[in-house]
Parts: structure tokens; C-alpha cells; sequence
């Protein structure tokens, strides 16, 4: 019976992972009424409270305006977990170069705008023990994207 | 009995407007979500635009029909950042369209499949006289379509490209017909009837975009198979870091940032110094970029990382063409082509 339920459970999960895989949208993205200030903050409050660590944040802003250009707030936020970043080096190599994971969030007038690409995308038939991080951090960010959707 | 049929009567009429009223709330705001979740970033919280068109225009909101919207968010833009929304439910798709259709009152003109057959000839002489300079000179669009507010910008959009598959599909010909004449009030789109054209003319402009049909259109921005540019090195890693600096350098760009691959993940002093990324930027080029499309962000900083395992240097940078596929921007996808040649460059001349 346990054995049963176990298996269902495992088809269960696996036709979602399938769908995920095949629905997944390219993009994830969001925007929320929040100013850019409020909005950088509570990224980094919800990525912090899913046990992430944020490495870095780059000023995209900064570089743009002193070369004489016009922009408004922009930032690459960069976040991921050791142990995770560890494995990844090790085992799957074809994501080096996207760790850790950023999301790129700017103001566009009183509203800011957040965006990253899903993790799903990069999901690849040689690597498939690669799928679990990958689908984590799909989920994840939904999770913090749609905190910050939802937040006034 | 009587009167108990009545009051059972009565009560099944009022549970089942409850539920309809329940169903209706329930849809409005399944409606509400799935549009915040998938269209709010680039046409704006309330279809006041940005990345995208305006949805909430009244102009836009009578002069197209359920058919095109639902069409459009099937099919997309190829090239042109809208994309395909295949993933959807035809449930899912009507819900957006009854929350998109919420923000103006009144009924959208309807429209015949009926065909315009014109002088397609004349039709392309009126073109080049009076779209070519918004709509390019064979239906391309006008450029930037990625373009939010975040930059300096002067029109609420973009000029359509009228020679996109995702269009022509999804507007019959009566609608393209009823743009012309009208115009689109809150768009530089003016009613060509009132600068002089007849109906006539007019019918020779829609049948030449449509013929549009007939040419070859953008098409999708293929990814290839590979998300990554990888080489390895024949030299030791403190070698090809400092080859990679000179060969970034002799391409114009800038240094900004030299860090190892876990610092900021783990404990200061704890990092592996075998792992190592140097961040660099040309800020001309991503003026340009976001210029195009403010969403390169996630481009950004451009970046190649170094890492030695068991003696073996290994020097790799993500993809741009891999990552352009993702944004649909035919215009991004060739500074996608330029940085794709930068990288694989520099990375060629530091591990020769």
C-alpha cells in the first residue's frame, strides 16, 4: 500500500516536473507599485527569507550616469547557497557561467520592474541531476516575484 | 405542496445566481492575477504600457476585437519581444481578455473575415509616402520596441511592425481598414481619411500590407544548442586570468571587478581561489542595449569565469545568443551576434 503511494506520488511529481519543463516561460518577470527602494529591499528580505544568500549587488546605474548616459535606478541583484553553488561547479559545468543566479530590477517611473531568466530554460538532457536545483530556483523566484507582485 | 415547490423553486434560482455570482467574482479575479503575472511588466499594472502597448487606450480598446487579442497572445510577435503565450488555457487567455477589456466601457467594433482585394500596386506608392517613416520601409516596425519608461522615450509606443506573422494573423483586413480611417486617438496613428486619402486609397494600403503575407517575415530567434562558449587553457590560471585582462582591455571594455566564483556565499577567506570571474563592461555598447531592450540586465555585468580542477584551466562565458532567444528582439538579438564574437574572441586569444 506504502509502496503504492509512493510510486503515485513519484508519477505525480514527475508529470509536474514534465509540465514545468515543457510550459515554463522564458522570462520570469514582474513588476510591483512599490518604489525602486522599498521594492530593492523587499527583494533582498524574500530572497534572504527562502535561505538564499545575497553575494552581490552591482550598480548598473552608477557605471551608466558617469559615462554620461541617462538611466534611471537599475541593479543586478546576485544570490545563491554555497553548497549548492559547490555541487553545481563540480557536477554541472555548462551552468558555471550563469552562478550565482541575478535578477535584474530597475525603475520604470513610480513602478520598479524585476526580471530574471527561468532557471528551467537552461535545464539540458546530459545534465539531468541538474533539474532538481533548477526547478528549485524556478519555484523560488516565482515565490519572490510574486511576494513582491503582491506587496503595496 | 404547491407552496413548497415554490420555495424549492425560488431556492435553486438563487443558489444558482449565487454560484453564477461566485463564478463571475472567481473568474474576475483569476482574470487580475493571471494578467499580473504575465503581462503587468511590460504593459503596466493598469495597460498603461511600457515594454508594450498601452492596453488600457481606449482607441485600442475599441478598435480590435476579443479574436485579435486572443490571437496576439497566442501567437506573439515573432522578433518583436511579445511572446507566445502557448502555455495558457483558452479559459486562462479569456479570463486576461475580460480583465484586459475591464479598464474601458463600451463594445470593440466587430469585424467581417472579408478580404480587401486592391490595387496593391497604388497601395504600396501610399505606403511609401505615408507609413514607411513610422512603419519602416517594408513593415518592419519602428525601433526600440523594447523601450520602457525607464529611458528617455517621447511616444507611448512603438510603431507596429505590419509585416509580423503574429500580426497579419491576427488582424483581418476590416481592422487594419478602420485603423487607417480613423486613426488611434493617444498614438501618433492619424486618420488618413481626414489627410486626404479616399476609402479607395485606403483599400490599396490594406491590401499591400497585407501582402506582407508573401514575403519572408522575421522569424523566431532561434537558441542554439549550447548556453555556454567554453575553451580550455593551455596556460596556468594566474596566466589566463591576466591574458583574458589584456585581451578584454584590447577589445575596449572596461574592468571592473575581479572576484573569486563563491565570494559574498562564503565566509571572507574561505573562497575557492580556484574559481575566479572577471566582470567587465563597455558602457557605450550597453547604452546601446538598453536602448534596445532594458530588460539586458540579465546580460549584465558581461563576465568570463576561470577555473582550474586537478590542474586543468577551463575559461567559459554564458551564451548571448542562447540568452537572445529568451528576450524575442530581433533588433537585441544581433548586439546578441556582436557580444557573442567579443566573447568567444577574447576568450580564443587568452587561451591560444
Amino acid at each position: 500500500m506504502k509502496y503504492k503511494t509512493n510510486l503515485s506520488l513519484l508519477f505525480a511529481s514527475l508529470l509536474l516536473l514534465c509540465s514545468s519543463v515543457i510550459h515554463a516561460e522564458q522570462l520570469i518577470m514582474a513588476r510591483t507599485n512599490q518604489s525602486f527602494p522599498e521594492a530593492m529591499s523587499k527583494l533582498q528580505e524574500t530572497i534572504i527569507s527562502l535561505n538564499y544568500k545575497v553575494s552581490r549587488v552591482q550598480r548598473i546605474d552608477i557605471g551608466l550616469t558617469k559615462s554620461g548616459f541617462l538611466t534611471d535606478k537599475y541593479r543586478v541583484v546576485f544570490f545563491g547557497k554555497q553548497k549548492e553553488v559547490d555541487t553545481i561547479v563540480k557536477k554541472y559545468p555548462h551552468l558555471i557561467p550563469y552562478i550565482p543566479w541575478k535578477i535584474a530590477i530597475f525603475a520604470e517611473q513610480d513602478d520598479t520592474l524585476l526580471m530574471t531568466a527561468n532557471p528551467m530554460r537552461f535545464s539540458n538532457e546530459k545534465f539531468p541531476g541538474a533539474d532538481k536545483y533548477l526547478s528549485q530556483w524556478s519555484e523560488d523566484i516565482e515565490k519572490i516575484f510574486e511576494e513582491l507582485r503582491e506587496s503595496e | 405542496m404547491a407552496l413548497h415547490l415554490k420555495i424549492i423553486v425560488i431556492s435553486i434560482i438563487a443558489l444558482s445566481s449565487t454560484a453564477k455570482s461566485i463564478y463571475a467574482e472567481q473568474s474576475k479575479q483569476q482574470g487580475a492575477q493571471l494578467y499580473s503575472t504575465h503581462c503587468a511588466a511590460c504593459h503596466g499594472q493598469h495597460g498603461q504600457g511600457g515594454v508594450g502597448v498601452p492596453l488600457a487606450l481606449p482607441d485600442f480598446q475599441y478598435g480590435v476585437t476579443n479574436d485579435y487579442l486572443t490571437k496576439t497572445i497566442r501567437m506573439g510577435r515573432p522578433g518583436r519581444v511579445m511572446p507566445a503565450f502557448s502555455q495558457l488555457k483558452q479559459s486562462e487567455v479569456n479570463a486576461i481578455i475580460k480583465h484586459i477589456r475591464s479598464w474601458a466601457p463600451g463594445k470593440p467594433f466587430k469585424y467581417s473575415n472579408k478580404k480587401i482585394n486592391a490595387d496593391i500596386k497604388h497601395g504600396k506608392q501610399l505606403y511609401n509616402q505615408y507609413c514607411a517613416s513610422c512603419h519602416g520601409a517594408n513593415g518592419e516596425g519602428g525601433k526600440g520596441t523594447g523601450v520602457t519608461f525607464s529611458r528617455p522615450r517621447d511616444l507611448p509606443v512603438i510603431a507596429p511592425a505590419l509585416n509580423n506573422s503574429g500580426f497579419l494573423t491576427s488582424a483581418p483586413d476590416l481592422m487594419i481598414k478602420t485603423v487607417l480611417m480613423n486613426g488611434r486617438e493617444g498614438t501618433p496613428m492619424v486618420s488618413y481619411l481626414k489627410l486626404g486619402l479616399s476609402e479607395k486609397d485606403i483599400d490599396d494600403v490594406v491590401s499591400y500590407v497585407r501582402s506582407f503575407e508573401n514575403i519572408p517575415v522575421t522569424q523566431p530567434i532561434e537558441a542554439p544548442k549550447e548556453p555556454l562558449i567554453t575553451f580550455d587553457s593551455p596556460h596556468s590560471l594566474d596566466k589566463t586570468v591576466n591574458l583574458i585582462k589584456e585581451a578584454i582591455v584590447g577589445k575596449n571594455f572596461r574592468l571592473i571587478r575581479e572576484q573569486y566564483l563563491n565570494q559574498g556565499l562564503v565566509e571572507k577567506g574561505k573562497e575557492n581561489k580556484k574559481q575566479i570571474i572577471i566582470y567587465f563592461c563597455n558602457f557605450n555598447f550597453l547604452n546601446r542595449a538598453l536602448a534596445i531592450d532594458p530588460r539586458v540586465g540579465l546580460f549584465l555585468p558581461c563576465r568570463i569565469t576561470v577555473t582550474e580542477n586537478n590542474g586543468k584551466v577551463t575559461v567559459m562565458s554564458t551564451n548571448p545568443l542562447y540568452m537572445s532567444s529568451f528576450f524575442n528582439n530581433a533588433e537585441l538579438n544581433k548586439l546578441c551576434k556582436e557580444m557573442f564574437l567579443t566573447y568567444s574572441e577574447i576568450i580564443e586569444e587568452s587561451t591560444f
